[in-house]
C-alpha cells in the first residue's frame, strides 16, 4: 500500500501479560517493520513463545490469560472489541515448534486456511497451493502426491508444509516459533532459505532457541529475558557489540 | 505348614484366573451357538418376510423387524445430535466447573437407571401426558433418553482423543471455534462418535421392557410413528413365555443375535479405525 | 464473536438434555407414585408381605427381600468373575488375546436380555430343579443370570481402575523381586480398591434395575425367600408383570414399587460415583 518498508506493520507497546497472576511479559515495547526479518532469542521461559502468541491472540485459549499494553497492526489495536479474530489469524499466519499437519491429504491441508477465508474458486485454490508450495521450497517433492496423506511426510517436509500452509492464506506477517527446534540441520537449512525469500513480500518474527540460525537468518534480533525486553538492534551489531552485560552472556553461553 | 512358594502359588492363582475367564467365554460361545443351533434352521426367507399369523405361532416375523428398525432407529437419531452437542459443549465450549460436573453427574445418573423405570416414565409422559400412546414414537423418545448417556460418554471421549495440536493449527488457520469444531475435531472424532451410536443402536434393539410399556405390542405393521409396534426382543419373549411356538422362538433369537454380532462386529471396526488413526 | 456466544448457548440448551430428562423422569416417577406410600403408610407399604391389589393391599417387602437377595447373589459371581477377568486382562493376557477377549465382553453386554433369561430358564432351571430340588425357578438361578449379565460392567470398570495405577508403581515391585501375582494381589488390587469398589456397586445397581431376566427365572413369587432354592419376585418383575393390566390405584402401587426402586438404585449409583470420583482426585487428577 505504498508505506515506506522501514515503517512499522506491528507496533507493541508496553506489553505486560500474566497467566493465572504469574508475570510472563513485562513492560514489552518494540516495532516489527514491513519487510523486516526480526529474530527474536533467548533462554527458555525467557517469554519469547508468550510474545508471539500474543501478535495473533493465540494466548486467548487459556482462560487465565490477562494482557496489558497494546498491539497495534497498522495502528489498529488487536484487542480492540470489534476486530475479527479469525481474521487477524489470518493476516498474522504462524508456524508451531511441531510440525501439526492436520490428518488429511497434503492439498487439504493447503486450502484449508483459504477456503475458511471464504476461497471457493478451485482455480484459485490450485494456484494457491502451487505458490505457496514453491515458496515453501517443497513442491517439486510432493507435487505429484497432493492426495497423499500429509502424515507421511518426513518431519522436514512437515514443517515446510505447514509453512506452505501458512503462505497460502497470504498473510502480512508470518510469525514462526522455534520452527527447526526438532530438524535436521538440511531441513533446517531448507527453511531457512524460504524464508531469506519471502523476505521480500513479509515481515517474519522468526523465535529460536538457536543464536547461529538468529544471526543467519535475521535482520534484527531482539533479546529476552525473564519476561523482558533486553535489547533489539541490527543483528549483526547485536551479535558483535551488545550493549546489555546480559545479552553478551547470552551469547557467549553463560545462560546455557 | 509350610507356606507355599510364591512361584507355585502364582501359578494356582493364575491358572484359577484363567478359568474364570475361559468359562466366561463359554458360556458367551454356549448362548450364541446354542441359539442359532436351535433357531437358524426355522428362518427362512417367508419368516423374515411375512406376517405372524395365530399370535405367532406361524407365519414370520416382518412387523417386528420393521417395529424394531424404527423404534431404535429413531431413538438413536434423537439421541445421537443430543448426546454429540452433549458432548462438545462440555470439551469445546465450557471450562470445567461446576455446570459440567452437574451436567455430567445428571448423565452418569441417567445411564445407572433401570430400563423398567424408563419405561413407566415412558408410559406416563410420552404416551399419556403428551397423549402419543402406545406408539413408535413413544418408544423411541423413551429408548432416545436411555441410550443419550451412553452416546454422551462416548463422544466425549472421542473428542478428547483429537490431539490439542489440530485445535491449535485450526485457529492459527484463521478459523472460528465453530469452524475448528465441525470442520476438524467432529471428523476426526468421528469413528471413536460412531462406535458409540452403533453401540446404542445395539441396546435399543436389545431392550425389551421400556419398550413393552411405551412401543406396546401389537402385531401389525406399523404404518406411521404413532402406531404400536411389537420389538423383536418383545416377540421372543412373549414367544417364548406362552409357549406359543418355541421354533419360531428360537428364530426370533437368532435374528436378534445375528443383528447384535453384526453391530458388535461394526463398532469394534470402527473402534480399530479410529485408534490406529489416532496412533 | 457474537455467533460463538449463540452457538454455545445453542449446545448449553441441547447439553441440558440429559439433565432435564433426569429431573423430569424423577418427577413424574415420585408424582404417580408417592402418594400412595403415603396414603398406605410406610409400615404398611414396606414392611408388609401383604400385595393383593384387588384387596388394595400393598406390601413390598417381600419384593425388597427378593430384589436384594438376588443381587446379592448376583454380585457373589459377577464380582470374582468380573474382577478374575479384569486381573487377567490387565496383568496377565498378552496384547493380542485381549483384543480378542474385550470385543468378547462387549458382546457379552450386548445379548438382550430376554435372551440370557431365556438360556437361563432352558438350561440353569433344569438343571437346579433335577439336582438341588425346589422347583428351579428360584433366588438361585435368577443369581447366577445375573451375574453372568453384570459381569462386563463389573469387568469393564474394574479394567479401568487397574489401568488407572501408574505403571512405575508396578515396575518397582517387580523390580524389589515380587512374583507378578504378588504384585497383582498386594499392590495392583490395593491400588485400584475403590475403583474396584465403584465397578461393584454399579454392578449391583445394575443387578438390581435387570427385568426381563429375571421375571423369567426367578419364578416370581410373593413370598419372602427361605432358602436360595425358593421362587422370588423382585420390584422390577412386579412392575413388568402388571403393568399390562393395572389401574387406578394398582397401578399407583406399581408407580410405588418403581419409586422405591428407583431410590435403591440412585443410592447405589451416587454412592459409586462419588467412591470413583474421589479415587478419580487421589491419583493425581486428570
Amino acid at each position: 500500500m505504498g508505506a515506506h518498508a522501514s515503517e512499522p506493520i506491528i507496533q507493541v507497546k508496553d506489553l505486560s501479560v500474566t497467566f493465572s497472576g504469574c508475570q510472563a511479559l513485562n513492560g514489552i515495547t518494540l516495532d516489527i517493520r514491513r519487510n523486516e526479518r526480526l529474530a527474536v532469542i533467548g533462554p527458555a521461559n525467557s517469554g519469547k513463545t508468550t510474545f508471539l502468541r500474543c501478535l495473533n491472540r493465540l494466548n486467548d485459549l487459556k482462560h487465565d490469560y490477562r494482557h496489558t499494553g497494546n498491539i497495534l497492526l497498522d495502528g489498529k489495536d488487536v484487542y480492540d472489541s470489534d476486530v475479527d479474530v479469525a481474521r487477524l489469524r489470518r493476516r498474522i499466519g504462524m508456524v508451531y515448534a511441531v510440525p501439526g499437519p492436520l490428518p488429511w491429504s497434503i492439498y487439504d491441508n493447503l486450502v484449508y486456511g483459504p477456503k475458511l477465508a471464504g476461497i471457493r474458486s478451485r482455480d484459485r485454490l490450485d494456484e494457491l497451493v502451487e505458490t505457496s508450495l514453491k515458496a515453501a521450497v517443497l513442491w517439486d517433492e510432493v507435487k505429484d502426491r497432493l492426495r497423499m496423506p500429509a502424515h507421511n511426510l518426513s518431519g522436514g517436509q512437515q514443517q515446510r508444509l505447514c509453512l506452505a500452509r501458512v503462505l497460502a492464506l497470504e498473510p502480512d506477517v508470518m510469525i514462526l516459533d522455534e520452527p527447526c527446534s526438532g530438524l535436521d540441520p538440511i531441513s533446517t537449512a531448507k527453511i531457512e532459505d524460504a524464508l531469506v525469500e519471502l523476505k521480500s513480500s513479509h515481515a517474519i518474527v522468526l523465535v529460536t532457541n538457536n543464536t547461529k540460525q538468529a544471526g543467519r537468518a535475521s535482520d534484527r534480533t531482539a533479546f529476552f529475558l525473564m519476561g523482558k525486553l533486553i535489547e533489539v538492534d541490527d543483528t549483526t551489531r547485536l551479535f558483535t557489540n551488545p550493549t546489555d552485560q546480559r545479552t553478551n552472556d547470552y551469547l557467549v553461553g553463560q545462560f546455557g | 505348614m509350610r507356606r507355599l512358594s510364591p512361584a507355585i502359588t502364582q501359578r494356582v492363582a493364575v491358572t484359577f484366573l484363567w478359568s474364570l475367564t475361559l468359562i466366561t467365554i463359554g458360556v458367551l460361545l454356549y448362548i450364541i451357538l446354542y441359539i442359532l443351533a436351535k433357531g437358524l434352521p426355522h428362518i427362512s426367507w417367508e419368516f423374515l418376510t411375512k406376517a405372524p399369523e395365530s399370535m405367532g405361532r406361524k407365519g414370520g416375523i416382518f412387523p417386528m423387524i420393521v417395529g424394531t428398525f424404527m423404534v431404535a432407529g429413531l431413538a438413536v437419531a434423537i439421541a445421537a445430535p443430543l448426546g454429540v452437542a452433549t458432548a462438545v459443549y462440555l470439551t469445546e465450549y465450557t471450562r470445567e466447573g461446576r455446570l459440567t460436573f452437574v451436567i455430567r453427574f445428571g448423565a452418569d445418573c441417567l445411564a445407572g437407571i433401570p430400563s423398567i423405570i424408563y419405561g413407566l416414565f415412558g408410559f406416563v409422559f410420552f404416551s399419556i401426558a403428551l397423549g402419543m400412546g402406545l406408539s413408535v414414537l413413544s418408544g423411541a423418545l423413551t429408548l432416545a433418553l436411555m441410550v443419550l448417556p451412553t452416546i454422551i460418554r462416548t463422544a466425549e471421549e472421542a473428542i478428547r482423543a483429537v490431539p490439542y495440536t489440530y485445535r491449535e493449527t485450526s485457529y492459527g488457520l484463521g478459523s472460528t471455534r465453530w469452524q475448528m469444531v465441525t470442520r476438524v475435531v467432529l471428523p476426526s472424532a468421528l469413528p471413536g462418535i460412531c462406535t458409540g451410536v452403533v453401540l446404542s443402536l445395539g441396546r435399543s434393539i436389545s431392550e425389551t421392557a421400556a419398550v413393552m410399556l411405551t412401543a406396546g405390542s401389537a402385531l401389525r405393521l406399523p404404518q406411521s410413528l404413532s402406531d404400536s409396534s411389537r420389538t423383536l426382543a418383545l416377540h421372543f419373549y412373549i414367544l417364548s413365555r406362552e409357549g406359543l411356538s418355541m421354533e419360531n422362538a428360537y428364530a426370533t433369537a437368532s435374528v436378534l443375535i445375528i443383528i447384535i454380532l453384526a453391530l458388535n462386529a461394526l463398532a469394534y471396526w470402527l473402534m480399530n479405525r479410529f485408534i490406529r488413526r489416532a496412533g | 464473536m457474537k455467533q460463538d456466544r449463540f452457538i454455545a448457548f445453542i449446545l448449553l440448551m441441547l447439553a441440558l438434555s440429559a439433565l432435564s430428562g433426569l429431573v423430569l423422569i424423577t418427577v413424574f416417577i415420585f408424582k404417580e407414585g408417592l402418594p400412595l406410600i403415603l396414603q398406605t403408610g410406610f409400615r404398611d407399604f414396606f414392611l408388609s408381605s401383604d400385595w393383593d391389589p384387588k384387596g388394595e393391599h400393598f406390601g413390598i417387602l417381600s419384593m425388597i427381600v427378593g430384589s436384594l437377595a438376588v443381587t446379592v447373589g448376583a454380585m457373589a459371581i459377577g464380582a470374582v468373575f468380573g474382577l478374575g477377568m479384569a486381573i487377567v486382562l490387565t496383568q496377565f493376557c498378552p496384547p493380542g488375546l485381549v483384543s480378542i477377549l474385550k470385543p468378547l465382553i462387549e458382546l457379552l453386554a450386548g445379548i438382550p436380555s430376554v435372551v440370557y433369561g431365556f438360556m437361563g430358564v432352558v438350561t440353569i432351571v433344569p438343571l437346579i430343579r433335577n439336582h438341588l430340588g425346589g422347583p428351579g425357578l428360584s433366588v438361585l438361578a435368577a443369581s447366577i443370570v445375573l451375574g453372568i449379565m453384570v459381569l462386563p460392567t463389573v469387568t469393564s470398570i474394574s479394567v479401568d481402575a487397574l489401568k488407572a495405577v501408574p505403571r512405575a508403581y508396578w515396575e518397582g515391585s517387580v523390580a524389589l523381586g515380587a512374583t507378578k501375582w504378588q504384585t497383582t494381589h498386594m499392590l495392583m488390587l490395593k491400588a485400584a480398591r475403590s475403583g474396584i469398589l465403584a465397578a461393584i456397586i454399579l454392578g449391583m445397581g445394575r443387578a438390581l434395575g435387570e427385568t426381563m431376566a429375571v421375571i423369567m427365572v426367578a419364578g416370581n413369587a410373593l413370598e419372602i425367600p427361605g432358602s436360595p432354592l425358593d421362587p422370588v419376585r423382585t420390584l422390577t418383575s412386579n412392575i413388568a408383570l402388571e403393568m399390562g393390566y393395572a389401574t387406578g390405584r394398582h397401578r399407583e402401587a406399581l408407580f410405588a414399587t418403581g419409586v422405591t426402586l428407583f431410590v435403591f438404585i440412585m443410592i447405589f449409583n451416587t454412592t459409586a460415583l462419588a467412591i470413583s470420583r474421589r479415587s478419580a482426585g487421589k491419583g493425581g487428577g486428570r
